[in-house]
């Protein structure tokens, strides 16, 4: 850091200061509600990201499988794929090459120069029928219960956000937390570089989420159909015109999560690409005030066991805005 | 069957005239009304569509060799964009993978399969003289030469923020509709109008012909396997284009004449057109694959000196797939937002279709237990297709897990997946077709070193462009952009020198063309031997010009 950031780190930390204490003496002191401008509440706290040692979420250079999964969806599933399917279908290539390979070697013209004419084995055929059915039954069981768990709802007190899709580049707003609203953008290759960022992945503001508690991510679009996207979370959702989707989120652990669009939306389709950065609750919370948004009090519920190593012991008795 | 035109004289049923006098050059191939030159015109026209489709294909991946732009904007000077700039350059990336799509599977793979061997050898197989409707499989083949006109025109005119329609061959809305301005969506959009109508023709024709017109002693279930595959295709096309001539005829009007079916601020919905597309795009994509499939039956019969396998069970797990082929389309829509049960149904529906697919790559390898194989060029293709299909197969079973999907759908593990079943698998039993039927069709024989050649440099060319984009797709590349971040640059870069490798192998099967049409032996009658039972085998290469004029009377010898 130069001079003049590390004198400005250390103002906006004695006038988080200054504002705290009278917060404590002062419990109904009320915010503006729902003035997502920073202008108006200028001791705002400001807020660090996360630097690129914190990235969880990112393809591996020459990598052969799925990304390292981060989410509760995303380890279920990937046990899934490497426990049920790859082994069956690598399984079943095999078999075929095998097979191959056995009829090319023991039945071709010279060492099986009279061809039978059999045409028909009833047996064979119900087994050839019946097997794969059998197998297809075996892989439908968890496949369903994937889906269903995927489906779960998000409870009540999850905290929202809403992704909107558009030419190029990605809204994140929070409705529950005043509705402010953060636009990220990819950032040009060479200052990704210089931050130590993968280029054609980093953004200048990540969209930062809670981690270890269920999140309500919507999807919607704005102009053309997009599809909000992060691998190592195994999330897929379109974000689609005229419609907002709806699934349940839960990341298991701080760090930075990489996605890009993915669904064609247009000639900057490879330029818009997602960065999720969770937090521990409280540095959400210090995120959101940094905003020009506001605390709800349903994100005061400390999920369990959630973040005990990072977090400093959370003061119950913080007083937070509670007008409605 | 005999059609009269001012330039030809009129056959009569007299026995004596010339069976193989020809029409003079203008009338006989611009005015065509004989299935085995409609077939051989659609067979040239599938070749050179098919280069230029490869060509869009070389340009990507000439991109794709590194991270970073660095020719999409030469790219775009040479489709006439005086300088280009930076988002005019990437919408050419747009056009380019738009192009190669409708090319490949409207331009190279339906024509070849379907108006290519179809309209060649379904007559001769079922002991008939020519197709039901000789004209209008005329005019399905000039359609479908003007649809492409029309492709390759929207290429060159404005399209949204370059030259060209961006928009994917699946044209969804409303990047389709709002999202290009400019002629170059409707020119793409009256391409598929155009080469579906010569479809939907063509499909009547089959199906009349292959209903009525069957010799004598010819039953259904003694109908050769390619001839049932080409009966189930043309029901596939005839239900399934119409509903995509709607989805398109809605985009142009949404476009042109102010609808809003696809605009939510109209009260339409953008997943409609989805819905409508798939509908047609899944039948779609059994329709190049199910010819492939009555090829592969009888080129292995024929090189293992055995009937097929179960052929009623090959016959109807054909119907199996086309059937089962029109209730699963909506596994292409799993990320957008369908409710859990419906979800559900299409993953299970979805995997169904692995039983019958599975059913006819074991009667294959049946087929050829117990046979005496010779490994003969088209039997080395259909060997390798038996194979390759098999990988691509396997990993659409994956994807039609809805749960897997959602960290799948639109990476390149899914176009792997497609690429291993057309590009392996339907353009593997092309070429095997072609091999089997080229001397029949050209009366003189290929070079089979040649061509095993080209099978050898082909194989290994198309799987080090394929395969590691299963790798891409689980690592999270998406599909369709033009750059990427570099961890993904090693598989890149080597699928780019599996596409140069391919090319050669092309050359060498260009070249192979060149040599049997200069210095190619002549072909007799049956040039396969004993494995060789269908009736294009009893007529000389290539057959008269018109054959069963009396026609043959089929014995009760069993099945082909």
């Amino acid at each position: 850091m130069n001079f003049g950031e590390n004198v400005r780190s250390k103002l906006n930390y004695l006038s988080g200061l200054a504002i705290a204490l009278p917060l404590a003496l002062l419990p109904r002191l009320a915010f503006a509600q729902g003035a997502p401008d920073s202008a108006a509440a200028p001791a705002a706290p400001s807020y660090t990201p996360y630097g690129p040692d914190m990235i969880k979420g990112q393809p591996t250079p020459g990598g052969v499988w799925f990304q390292t999964q981060h989410s509760p969806v995303g380890k279920d599933a990937l046990w899934m794929h490497d426990t049920f399917l790859a082994p069956t279908i690598i399984g079943i290539s095999l078999l075929v090459l095998v097979l191959l390979i056995y009829v090319v070697l023991r039945y071709n013209k010279w060492a099986n120069p009279v061809p039978s004419k059999v045409s028909h084995n009833t047996t064979l055929e119900v087994l050839w029928t019946g097997i794969p059915i059998l197998i297809l039954i075996t892989i439908a069981v968890p496949s369903i219960n994937l889906l269903v768990e995927q489906y779960q709802s998000p409870p009540k007190n999850a905290v929202t956000v809403k992704a909107t899709g558009s030419q190029w580049y990605w809204t994140y707003s929070y409705p529950d937390n005043g509705g402010f609203e953060v636009v990220s953008n990819m950032l040009p290759d060479d200052q990704a570089v210089a931050k130590g960022l993968p280029p054609q992945l980093a953004v200048d503001h990540r969209m930062v989420v809670p981690a270890g508690v269920p999140i309500r991510l919507q999807t919607t679009g704005a102009d053309v159909i997009h599809s909000f996207s992060v691998p190592s979370l195994w999330f897929k959702l379109d974000a689609v015109p005229g419609r907002i989707n709806e699934r349940l989120l839960e990341i298991d652990e701080p760090g930075i999560y990489y996605g890009q669009c993915s669904e064609l939306c247009g000639a900057r389709h490879g330029y818009m690409p997602i960065a999720v950065e969770a937090v521990p609750m409280e540095r959400f919370k210090q995120w959101v005030l940094s905003q020009g948004g506001t605390i709800n009090d349903k994100e005061d519920i400390v999920p369990a066991g959630a973040q005990a190593a990072s977090a400093p012991a959370a003061a119950p008795a913080k007083p937070d805005n509670s007008q409605a | 069957m005999a059609t009269t035109a001012d330039t030809f004289q009129a056959h009569a049923e007299d026995h004596h005239h010339d069976a193989d006098h020809k029409p003079s050059f203008f009338a006989r191939w611009f005015m065509s009304t004989n299935h085995k030159d409609i077939g051989t015109l659609y067979l040239i026209f599938a070749i050179c569509a098919g280069l230029i489709g490869g060509a869009f294909s070389g340009m990507m991946r000439m991109e794709l060799a590194e991270p970073g732009i660095q020719y999409l904007g030469s790219f775009a000077k040479l489709f006439g964009e005086s300088n280009p700039d930076f988002t005019e350059s990437l919408h050419l990336w747009n056009t380019l993978i738009t192009a190669h799509g409708l090319i490949m599977v409207f331009f190279t793979v339906m024509p070849a399969m379907i108006g290519g061997f179809g309209n060649w050898f379904v007559p001769i197989m079922i002991g008939a003289p020519d197709m039901a409707f000789p004209r209008m499989n005329n005019i399905s083949f000039w359609l479908t030469v003007a649809g492409f006109c029309s492709l390759m025109t929207s290429a060159f005119v404005p399209g949204g923020t370059g030259l060209g329609a961006g928009v994917g061959w699946t044209v969804y809305a409303p990047l389709s509709t709002t999202g290009s301005p400019g002629p170059a969506v409707d020119f793409a959009i009256f391409s598929l109008h155009l080469a579906g109508a010569g479809s939907i023709m063509g499909a009547i024709n089959f199906i009349t012909t292959i209903f009525n017109m069957r010799a004598p002693g010819m039953t259904l279930h003694k109908m050769p396997l390619f001839v049932w595959s080409i009966l189930v295709t043309a029901f596939l096309l005839l239900l399934a284009l119409p509903v995509l001539a709607a989805a398109i005829t809605m985009l142009i009007t949404d476009r042109n004449f102010g609808t809003t079916f696809f605009d939510p601020s109209g009260g339409g919905d953008p997943l409609l057109y989805q819905h409508l597309f798939w509908f047609f795009g899944h039948p779609e994509v059994y329709i190049m694959i199910l010819p492939g499939f009555g090829m592969i039956s009888q080129i292995v019969s024929t090189f293992s000196k055995k009937p097929v396998f179960g052929y009623l069970g090959m016959a109807y797990a054909m119907v199996a797939i086309g059937v089962v082929g029109f209730i699963v389309w909506a596994h292409h829509m799993y990320t957008t937002g369908l409710s859990e049960d419906v979800k559900i149904y299409f993953t299970a529906a979805t995997m169904v279709i692995a039983v019958p697919t599975g059913i006819k790559i074991f009667s294959w390898i049946a087929t050829m237990w117990g046979g005496s194989l010779e490994f003969k060029s088209p039997m080395i293709w259909a060997i390798g297709f038996i194979f390759l299909f098999t990988v691509g197969g396997v990993t659409g079973v994956v994807l039609a897990n809805g749960g897997i999907d959602d960290n799948l759908q639109d990476t390149y593990y899914v176009v792997a997946h497609f690429h291993y079943v057309l590009s392996m698998g339907a353009v593997t039993s092309l070429f095997a077709g072609f091999y089997y039927w080229f001397p029949k069709m050209s009366g003189r024989m290929y070079s089979e070193w040649l061509a095993n050649i080209h099978f050898a440099v082909f194989f290994v060319g198309v799987n080090l462009v394929f395969f590691p984009m299963h790798f891409l797709g689980m690592d999270g590349m998406p599909r369709r952009i033009p750059d990427y971040t570099p961890a993904f640059a090693y598989w890149n870069h080597l699928e780019t020198i599996g596409y140069w490798i391919t090319a050669g192998s092309i050359g060498l099967f260009l070249l192979n063309i060149l040599y049997t049409f200069t210095m190619g032996k002549k072909a007799e009658g049956n040039y396969w031997g004993e494995g060789a039972t269908t009736l294009e085998w009893t007529l000389s290469s290539p057959p008269p010009f018109h054959q069963f004029e009396t026609l043959p009377v089929i014995e009760d010898s069993g099945h082909h």
